[in-house]
């Protein structure tokens, strides 16, 4: 019994730990994201690391979704004959949930995990104190960069994502479900405001934030050697993925609640 | 190496103490450096010595002592003070820390491209005159530290700790990794370089032939604190049983070859 009360402790006492050590990281980023100078060379660089090359595994995730929500939903609504609301099924899912939160978790995977081994790496080959010692602050040259790039490039990336999808929905319900063409175009606008495409993309750029901060958090508090930088990326993507769907559910919460 | 007996104290370390967990890495560390002075710290691995190095500089924070540099207090100064105080040092680490990202010349001109704007053909040029100052290919500023062989990447790193010409230079373990001859011209380097500008030396190594080589003074710690400093021509007769050991390369003594882990980078102290 005393044996379990302390590892039930030990266990408590680790994982608050961990979030105050979040807390305190994501402060002290905060403020370095907001204090010049600013590595414009380095935004630059972040930005086409995670949004360009993001691109093609976003499209595809997106566009493949929505190809299988139009078969989906026209299956299940052909049963109380509703098939006609497909194009605004599909581009409601696609902008309000399926955008972001599909986009978010594959760059979780593609760009959380290549920044916590990126700086994970630099953590055990002492860069980071080569940093320090040539008068340039770690937080806001390694830190700040990418968090900013994953705030301005998550939200571009879902809109195209969005775009990609609606056209997936579109193939499927034109040249599949012998949707007309114009019509299935305009059931597609006809019930989407600005509110639905503007959340999505407020999400996705808290999901970037997310992103990015696990991927330097863990980067940066690496433990030694290989098998250290594999947990952090490992730690990243993990605890990435599921601060995106708790933050998701948080988000559409607050504004469609 | 210098004649600087007479010349005044620039690095003046009292009684310095750092503990990670239960783990007590420094126990009253004492240190002093005049100016223009090359200073060896040896001792076996995992000693504490690259903590001490650390907590010179500020990187990682000790818990109590003092460090003086020129006559000024640098514990507990503010973070302002300690990157003003961090301009005056160039130092090298033990496998290089260039930066992967970054081609030779912007390594080698990171620091004086952060003070000032700098043209890339500025830059370039003044990259090009300090690798050739060590005898590095013109064709090397445009690698990647990847692309460079241990030995080159040592020079470049040297290369990186003095392009802002700063007062005083810290090597850890500049020779480590490096074949015999390799090793003999990085000491080579880093004496020319020192002599050039006049720098005070503080270097880590394992390597007694670096260290004859490059040494004018040598210290010894042992359990967190030294147990031994005097002139390099005297380290083979200091009485000592730990530093007769460690100076002769003896299996067989008081020194363990199991030492503490005094790793810092698993004790990563929260960034400011």
């Amino acid at each position: 019994m005393i044996g379990f009360v302390q590892s039930l402790g030990a266990s408590v006492l680790a994982l608050s730990r961990m979030i105050g050590g979040i807390v305190l990281f994501t402060a002290i980023a905060l403020r370095w994201v907001l204090v010049p100078p600013f590595y414009g060379r380095q935004i630059v660089r972040q930005m086409v690391d995670i949004g360009y090359y993001s691109l093609p595994v976003v499209g595809l995730t997106t566009l493949f979704s929505g190809m299988v929500l139009a078969l989906q939903s026209y299956t299940g609504f052909a049963r109380f004959s509703a098939e006609d609301t497909v194009a605004t099924v599909v581009v409601l899912s696609i902008t309000r949930e399926l955008g972001p939160v599909l986009a978010g978790l594959m760059v979780a995977g593609r760009v959380g995990a290549s920044i916590a081994a990126e700086i994970g790496t630099m953590r055990v080959t002492d860069q980071i104190d080569a940093l320090d010692t040539l008068s340039t602050r770690p937080m806001q040259y390694l830190v700040g960069p990418r968090i900013i790039a994953g705030i301005v490039c998550l939200p571009i990336l879902v809109l195209i994502g969005d775009i990609i999808g609606v056209f997936g929905g579109y193939l499927v319900g034109v040249y599949n479900l012998d949707f007309n063409a114009s019509v299935y175009l305009s059931k597609t606008l006809e019930f989407l405001e600005f509110e639905d495409v503007f959340i999505g993309l407020v999400k996705a750029a808290i999901f970037g934030f997310i992103i990015t901060l696990m991927g330097c958090y863990h980067g940066y508090y690496s433990g030694r050697g290989a098998e250290g930088v594999g947990k952090a990326t490992t730690n990243a993507v993990v605890s990435a993925s599921i601060l995106i769907l708790i933050a998701n559910y948080t988000v559409t919460a607050l504004f469609f609640g | 190496m210098s004649e600087n007996k007479t010349q005044a104290v620039k690095i003046e370390i009292s009684n310095l103490k750092k503990q990670f967990g239960t783990n007590q890495v420094l126990t009253g560390f004492n240190l002093s450096i005049r100016k223009g002075e090359s200073l060896c710290l040896i001792g076996t691995s995992g000693c504490g010595k690259s903590v001490a190095l650390k907590c010179l500089i500020g990187l990682v924070s000790a818990d109590s002592g003092s460090i003086k540099v020129d006559g000024h207090e640098t514990i507990g100064q503010s973070r302002a003070e300690n990157e003003a105080l961090l301009r005056r040092f160039g130092m090298t680490f033990q496998f290089g820390a260039l930066f992967d990202s970054l081609p030779i010349w912007e390594n080698v001109t990171f620091r004086l491209r952060q003070k000032e704007k700098l043209s890339k053909k500025i830059a370039r040029e003044i990259a090009g005159d300090i690798i050739n100052q060590l005898g590095l290919a013109p064709h090397v500023l445009d690698l990647f530290p990847a692309e460079l062989s241990g030995g080159m990447q040592k020079r470049a790193a040297i290369a990186r700790a003095i392009a802002d010409k700063p007062e005083i230079l810290l090597f850890d373990e500049p020779t480590s990794g490096l074949d015999p001859i390799t090793s003999g011209v990085i000491n080579d380097l880093i004496l020319n370089s020192v002599n050039r500008l006049g720098a005070t030396t503080l270097t880590i190594s394992h390597d007694m032939a670096s260290v004859r080589q490059i040494a004018d003074t040598v210290a010894m710690i042992h359990q967190g604190q030294i147990i031994w400093c005097g002139p390099v021509a005297d380290m083979h007769d200091t009485g000592i049983a730990e530093v007769d050991q460690f100076v002769n390369g003896k299996a067989y003594g008081p020194l363990t070859s199991n030492p503490p882990d005094t790793n810092v980078a698993q004790h990563s102290e929260m960034p400011v």
